[in-house]
């Protein structure tokens, strides 16, 4: 039986009728279509399907699509209208990715972190990426990134890494 | 992975879920952040065919001071109790278990009574749950009730809780003011769950400890009271040497789990560790 809901999803709104089952995740990827959002471990521990929910960090494999009813939800899609944010140019720029799977959820998880805290620390940074694994092993650059973003974001000239 | 067919509901009250879970009795299962029932539902470990969400309930988020107590809603998430600063000023230990939980992603979902109704014996909630005293709140078809927390965790996934009920408040006494408390643990370094975890509040006059309360998670398969670490640190000025004393003590005579995380012998160890710990980290 199919549950409707009403979601703002990148400021576009969507209402849909959702099987209950139906992970959020899932609704993103396959139901409209934004496959920006990964899927890695499947079981909330990568971090790779993080995006914003009311601008908070969640992880999409881990809520159902009924759960986010009335709620705005920001994808990597939605980030920026040009792929130009400050946080898409710091990974760029400072070369915080490999492979490319779990950028995504780290830039949602980096974006939540800018906007509790704008100016992090090197150690904030690291602790506020704890549920974000990447394979490639390139934390260092990731870090680099969201510092260059940070930078940027309050006006401060950026150093090239 | 995808869970089996359920039927969703999302009542706008406590007492609209108490129908739902007494029409549907034990294919009811109850839903606040998900984040330890979702990744059972998609593993197909728990298969209920009405799933009952009460994260909606807006009377069931808030954290508020109520003479001498700080009451909180049973579907506060981890992310709000850990910032908030009057739980930080009036007991740090609960906002140092609140943001010692998984990371921040799950610390925006999981909810307090999500995580104590389901009892995980790695939670790190129930150490410091324990510690502190608190009452839960609950609510049945016959009214509410309040379970002390020591009666709370009966065993691994146990809880005093009845079918028919629902956690709707966790009451924390504010501790007198010479008290300090400190929650730290052991993380599982891929689940960030608590190989061991201890929490612990002292209470101090003249130097010496007037009263001790020592809680341990992730060691036994329910979290404990350490009345032996407790009654050795009480009436003793605090130093290094009475905080050895009193943590070489812990873990003694419980049934502590093994698993290819941590050996028996491992745990203990990490349990006298995390006492000693955290009994310096409250005697500051």
């Amino acid at each position: 039986m199919g549950i409707p809901i009403n979601v703002k999803v990148n400021g576009k709104e969507y209402s849909q009728e959702v099987e209950p089952r139906q992970l959020l995740v899932d609704f993103l990827r396959e139901t409209l279509r934004l496959t920006g959002t990964h899927v890695g471990c499947d079981t909330s521990g990568c971090g790779a399907c993080t995006i914003l929910v009311d601008g908070n960090a969640v992880k999409s494999c881990t809520l159902l699509a009924v759960q986010v009813d009335g709620a705005e939800v920001t994808t990597i899609e939605g980030l920026s209208k040009n792929g130009d944010h400050p946080l898409q140019e710091g990974f760029k720029e400072e070369h915080g990715l490999q492979c490319g799977y779990c950028t995504p959820g780290m830039i949602m998880a980096a974006a939540d972190l800018l906007t509790n805290n704008p100016n992090p620390s090197e150690q904030e940074i690291r602790h506020a990426l704890e549920g974000n694994i990447c394979r490639c092993t390139g934390y260092h650059n990731i870090v680099k990134s969201i510092q260059y973003a940070a930078d940027k974001m309050q006006g401060k000239e950026v150093s090239h890494g | 992975m995808i869970p089996s067919s359920f039927e969703y509901h999302r009542p706008a009250s406590v007492s609209e879920a108490l129908q739902l879970l007494q029409q549907y009795g034990e294919e009811a299962k109850i839903m606040s952040g998900g984040h330890s029932l979702l990744p059972s539902l998609k593993l197909r470990l728990s298969e209920p065919g009405h799933l009952i969400d009460i994260s909606r309930i807006s009377d069931l988020s808030y954290i508020r001071e109520e003479g001498g107590v700080i009451a909180i809603g049973a579907c506060s998430t981890h992310n709000a109790i850990g910032k908030s600063a009057l739980v930080q000023e009036k007991i740090p230990m609960i906002s140092q278990a609140a943001l010692a939980i998984g990371d921040v992603q799950v610390r925006n979902r999981g909810t307090l009574g999500g995580s104590i109704a389901h009892a995980d014996p790695a939670a790190d909630w129930p150490a410091s749950i324990l510690a502190s005293e608190a009452e839960i709140v609950v609510a049945g078809a016959n009214g509410t009730r309040n379970i002390a927390a020591g009666d709370f965790f009966t065993g691994i996934f146990m809880t005093a809780l009845e079918e028919n009920e629902i956690i709707t408040e966790i009451r924390i006494p504010i501790p007198p003011a010479n008290t300090h408390s400190a929650y730290l643990k052991f993380p599982q370094p891929a689940s960030r769950f608590a190989l061991v975890g201890c929490a612990v509040m002292i209470t101090r006059s003249n130097g010496s400890v007037e009263r001790a309360r020592v809680a341990f998670t992730g060691v036994s398969p329910s979290a404990f009271r350490d009345n032996a670490v407790e009654e050795a640190i009480t009436g003793q000025a605090v130093n290094a040497d009475s905080i050895k004393a009193a943590a070489d003590k812990a873990a003694e005579g419980v049934d502590i789990m093994s698993d290819h995380y941590a050996s028996q012998d491992y745990r203990k160890h990490l349990a006298k560790v995390y006492a000693k710990r955290a009994l310096m980290a409250a005697s500051n």
